[in-house]
């Protein structure tokens, strides 16, 4: 029981994690249909402007942890949602009624860019955080085995509740949500009816990308071990939690994270965890055939 | 935009290029200004501030210099062009051409054995490329885990040469065979996806494979892979110093000294065969009906579905026939190598031949050969080369996509096209 609990923490963690990274992917997915697939690469650069930024801030000398997380969480926002819009401006925008691969391509193209640019100018050895956000607290003990809950897992899931909350808020109730939506719906007729089409586009990349360098933040903190390669699994993790959830819908996104973090602990828990990125890409390939369009997704029709 | 750069002038174009390089200013400043340093000595780092300085002017000048190309030149102005049809003589001569001196380059004066060796590696490439071909360029669908395919073909083959002592000839077929299963089994289930899916979907399958490889460690050797798969022999007749007994090695038969340099040349004639094969297999099937219901349906899924033709089996068939290839492949590297490991066969492998494709020209044979001497060659030239190889090879192909959708040497026009009326 008390390793159950275990799992569902760290599996809840993770989801949270996961789930971040997949509002990005819907959101591309629902406004022009395309898997942004560098979108793994942009929660990678998240985690290594955080790494950057904590480095600079230890040099300067700042040392109250929930300042110095702020300015971190800021500046990983803000670098890497830069990041986000001029990949959309110089790899997706130019393909906007070119033929059904070629954004794929384009992505696919973007992304081994991405990683390599990383690994030159930072180099391929892997990166390390030295614990920032420390404490736990001891839910129950049975069998000589502790359940812990970290100050960091609540930080992790408690701001990821708090950013969905946000994020939902903005999609329903602001003009800058309603634009995405109705370029969602119908891209020339909104552009007909005086929505800047682009301008949208590139705040749904921008949004998208900041997102995701919370979740590569999260990771730098959680795991303390980062390097170049890790967009490429999380990128895909968090793509089958998109699809999972039904692509295009934000809540599905992050129920889909979710599922897919408690997949995972609970398979590196309960069965061989060498296995575990085969049973993400397993329910990946079955999600896919059985119902594409996710948990919460709308049937897609294709047209002539 | 163009318009809009044109009537505001001067100050519009630089106030442009300052917004670019303020942009570029942000890009560099965290990734290019501070490098992370020293895992033993704790959390340090270093500044590079003249990096920064140094792409914030390259990216002001260059879109200030942008500005002033003629607008045909830029991307949206020239979305799709094809070749004419009468350059396809021309394609065929270079084609004949190329292969005539492929042929002929082992017996140059200039050849030697780091040459053929690095021949025979761009000709594995090649190969790869016209098998992804197959599925890409002509049927239209990404494959995202091609390296999978091959990675079956190169493993079934050294299982088989092993365990059973069949010989390279003999297992060969089996490799093929097996390959094209995998891809059935794959295909089957999900060919009805839809394209962007379906990559997907074939990233997971080819990382299963590999993840499976790496653990399944009593067949496949895990991370260790196989060692001593056998070497192929010419009717029997092995490459080796001294013969095995009840057999001529190839340098006795033929009364001549041992050298190492005879594997080397036969290793090469065997994948250019392959490859030619592969070619002359590909150029063909195009003109099958089975070809043209492939590149029908790249073109317009709904329209092949009202004339009758099933998608899920076409796209099976090219699904299989791409992997037999890429497992043919496959095997020849095991032979070739006598050594594989789950290593050579990650996404990166995948992404390689995929980047191949696509820089040569979906559906073009001439394409991919150039693609492939390019980025196999490239790093021959030193290590900063293989570095830049695949950054240079993400930022190609980014920029393919965007200036030649079809590819360097484009050729996506039907193989087949009706005569227009009037025109006898």
């Amino acid at each position: 029981m008390s390793y159950f609990l275990q799992q569902l923490i760290n599996g809840l963690t993770l989801g949270a994690i996961y789930g971040l990274i997949a509002i990005g992917y819907t959101m591309v997915y629902g406004i022009i249909g395309m898997i942004n697939f560098a979108h793994g690469e942009v929660y990678m650069i998240g985690a290594f402007v955080s790494l950057i930024t904590f480095y600079v801030l230890g040099a300067l000398g700042v040392s109250y942890v929930p300042l110095a997380l702020l300015i971190v969480l800021l500046s990983a926002m803000g670098f890497t949602a830069v990041y986000g819009w001029t990949i959309e401006r110089i790899a997706y925008r130019p393909l906007r009624g070119s033929f059904r691969l070629a954004p794929l391509i384009s992505a696919i193209g973007m992304s081994i860019f991405l990683q390599n640019y990383v690994q030159l100018l930072q180099g391929a050895r892997i990166k390390t955080l030295p614990p920032v956000v420390t404490g736990e607290f001891h839910l129950m003990e049975s069998g000589g085995f502790v359940v812990q809950l970290s100050t960091l897992q609540i930080i992790i899931v408690a701001l990821t509740v708090a950013l969905m909350a946000g994020f939902s808020f903005m999609i329903a109730a602001t003009p800058l949500g309603r634009a995405q939506r109705a370029c969602e719906q119908d891209m020339t007729m909104a552009a007909l009816l005086g929505i800047d089409v682009d301008r949208t586009i590139s705040w749904t990349f921008v949004l998208g990308a900041a997102l995701a360098a919370v979740a590569g933040l999260m990771v730098t903190l959680y795991y303390g071990v980062i390097d170049f390669f890790i967009g490429f699994l999380a990128g895909i993790k968090a793509f089958t939690a998109a699809v999972l959830g039904g692509i295009g819908s934000l809540p599905g996104a992050m129920l889909g994270g979710f599922i897919i973090g408690l997949i995972e602990s609970f398979w590196s828990g309960y069965f061989p965890s060498e296995y575990k990125d085969v049973a993400v890409f397993g329910v990946l390939i079955l999600v896919l055939i059985f119902r594409p369009t996710g948990l919460l997704g709308k049937p897609e029709i294709e047209k002539v | 935009m163009a318009a809009a750069v044109a009537a505001s002038g001067w100050i519009g174009r630089i106030k442009e290029a300052a917004l670019a390089g303020l942009v570029a200013f942000a890009l560099a400043l965290p990734l290019a200004g501070i490098e992370t340093t020293g895992a033993e000595t704790g959390p340090g780092f270093v500044t590079r501030f003249d990096w920064v300085a140094i792409a914030v002017a390259a990216v002001f000048c260059g879109k200030l210099l942008l500005g002033f190309l003629p607008s045909q030149l830029l991307p949206h102005q020239r979305a799709a062009r094809s070749v004419a049809a009468s350059e396809g003589r021309t394609i065929l001569y270079i084609g004949l051409g190329a292969a005539a001196f492929a042929l002929a380059l082992p017996l140059m004066p200039f050849s030697s054995r780091y040459l053929v060796d690095l021949a025979t590696s761009v000709l594995i490439y090649i190969m790869l490329g016209w098998g992804l071909n197959v599925v890409v360029g002509l049927a239209g669908l990404l494959n995202l885990g091609y390296a999978a395919f091959y990675a079956v073909g190169a493993y079934s083959f050294a299982l088989f040469a092993q365990d059973f002592d069949l010989s390279f000839w003999q297992a060969l077929p089996i490799a093929g065979l097996l390959a094209a299963l995998a891809g059935i089994l794959l295909g089957l289930p999900v060919l009805r996806l839809r394209g962007d899916y379906l990559a997907i979907v074939t990233l997971g399958f080819g990382e299963i494979v590999r993840l499976v490889l790496i653990n399944w460690g009593s067949v496949t050797g895990g991370p260790n892979g196989i060692n001593g798969i056998p070497r192929p022999t010419l009717f029997g007749m092995p490459f080796a110093p001294a013969a095995p007994p009840g057999a001529t090695t190839f340098s006795q038969f033929f009364g001549l000294g041992f050298d190492p340099v005879q594997r080397v040349i036969f290793l090469y004639y065997v994948i250019l065969l392959l490859a030619l094969a592969t070619n002359w297999f590909s150029l063909r099937i195009r003109r099958l009906p089975i070809g043209r219901a492939w590149e029908a349906l790249r073109e317009d899924e709904i329209a092949c579905r009202a004339l009758g033709i099933n998608p899920t089996s076409v796209k099976l068939s090219a699904f299989a026939i791409s992997a037999m290839l890429g497992g043919f492949a496959g095997a020849f590297f095991a032979t070739r190598q006598g050594f594989i490991s789950p290593e050579s066969f990650g996404f990166q492998e995948s992404a390689t031949v995929l980047a191949i494709v696509v820089l040569g020209g979906l559906g073009s044979q001439l394409g991919v050969v150039l693609a492939a001497i390019v980025l196999v060659t490239l790093p021959e030239f030193g290590r900063e080369f293989d570095q830049f190889r695949m950054l240079l090879f993400g930022a190609a192909m980014v920029g393919i996509m965007i200036w030649r959708p079809r590819g360097i040497l484009a050729n996506r026009a039907p193989s087949i096209r009706l005569k227009p009326k009037g025109v006898s």
